[in-house]
């Protein structure tokens, strides 16, 4: 439990779903990223901009909070929030191939199911979210304790 | 203008949140999902602050009927149990367990300049291009 940081997951938990509650109540629109990447890159390849602006405007944004935020400045100020992937590069393409594949098909992640669909009670997200939950763990389980590799 | 604003302040919010929860450290988040092994639960709390203040948000919204700036509310409708969600969210959940990474924190990791960041994103991307054209093609013989 050495590593256990309860305070920053709450108050970035709360901040997660601020995030959430102000796209809603001002653009209408389900904080899901999966959803607003996915439609944001078929937006791109079809050029239709307008009803596509405010998925790049949140893309965007998400990509400059570490920058805007970051402690200090210098070569290892973003170390802290984006430490280097534990995972070896073939695994990741594979790792991305899923997690891509997945949430197109299951109409979303962690974000799209995991907060908005549990905080508006929905069955469909209740469903998808213990399934990628318990998924996700027994990867975990079966990669470090079974197959007993190292990251 | 306001759909940019709107969408600028919201992303700006999540990407915060997710870098200070803890959540952009694939790591971080493998030791949350490695419950038989020395077990991190801090991101447990991710979800128990971002649930409840979304719902607010939700039923604010909910009450007003629409949003701020009289947008239309984007209700999600659909609440059948049906395949495609059920693999869709194994297979995800299987490539969160590899590498640590949902698609948030994989984008906001686009901003350390790695390669790998980068790499990871462009896989989702094709494997959510994969699924789309899979789901239309299922479609048309259907």
């Amino acid at each position: 439990m050495e590593h256990f940081t309860p305070l920053p997951a709450l108050a970035g938990g709360l901040l997660i779903g601020l995030a959430a509650a102000l796209l809603f109540n001002l653009q209408g629109r389900i904080a899901g990223i999966s959803g607003i990447f996915a439609a944001g890159l078929s937006a791109l390849l079809r050029r239709t901009w307008d009803e596509a602006a405010w998925r790049w405007a949140f893309l965007i944004g998400l990509v400059l909070a570490p920058l805007a935020l970051r402690p200090g400045t210098g070569e290892g100020a973003l170390e802290v929030w984006l430490p280097a992937s534990p995972t070896p590069t073939g695994l990741l393409v594979a790792a991305g191939l899923l997690v891509g594949f997945g949430t197109a098909l299951g109409s979303g992640c962690t974000s799209g199911h995991g907060v908005c669909g549990l905080a508006r009670l929905s069955r469909r997200s209740f469903l998808a979210t213990a399934l990628f939950m318990v998924a996700a763990a027994l990867t975990v389980f079966v990669r470090r304790h079974l197959l007993m590799a190292g990251f | 203008m306001l759909a940019i604003f709107s969408g600028l302040l919201s992303g700006l919010v999540f990407g915060a949140g997710l870098v200070i929860s803890g959540m952009s450290d694939p790591a971080k988040v493998l030791g949350f999902l490695d419950v038989a092994g020395n077990w991190d639960p801090s991101l447990a709390l991710v979800m128990a602050g971002a649930i409840p203040v979304a719902a607010i948000g939700f039923v604010l919204a909910r009450r007003r009927g629409s949003s701020l700036f009289g947008e239309r509310l984007n209700w999600p409708t659909r609440s059948d149990l049906d395949l495609p969600l059920i693999v869709g969210a194994i297979l995800f959940g299987i490539g969160w367990g590899i590498a640590g990474l949902c698609p948030g924190p994989a984008l906001v990791r686009l901003a350390s300049g790695r390669e790998e960041s980068l790499v990871f994103v462009l896989a989702m991307a094709v494997g959510m291009g994969g699924a789309t054209l899979l789901m239309r093609l299922v479609q048309k013989k259907g």
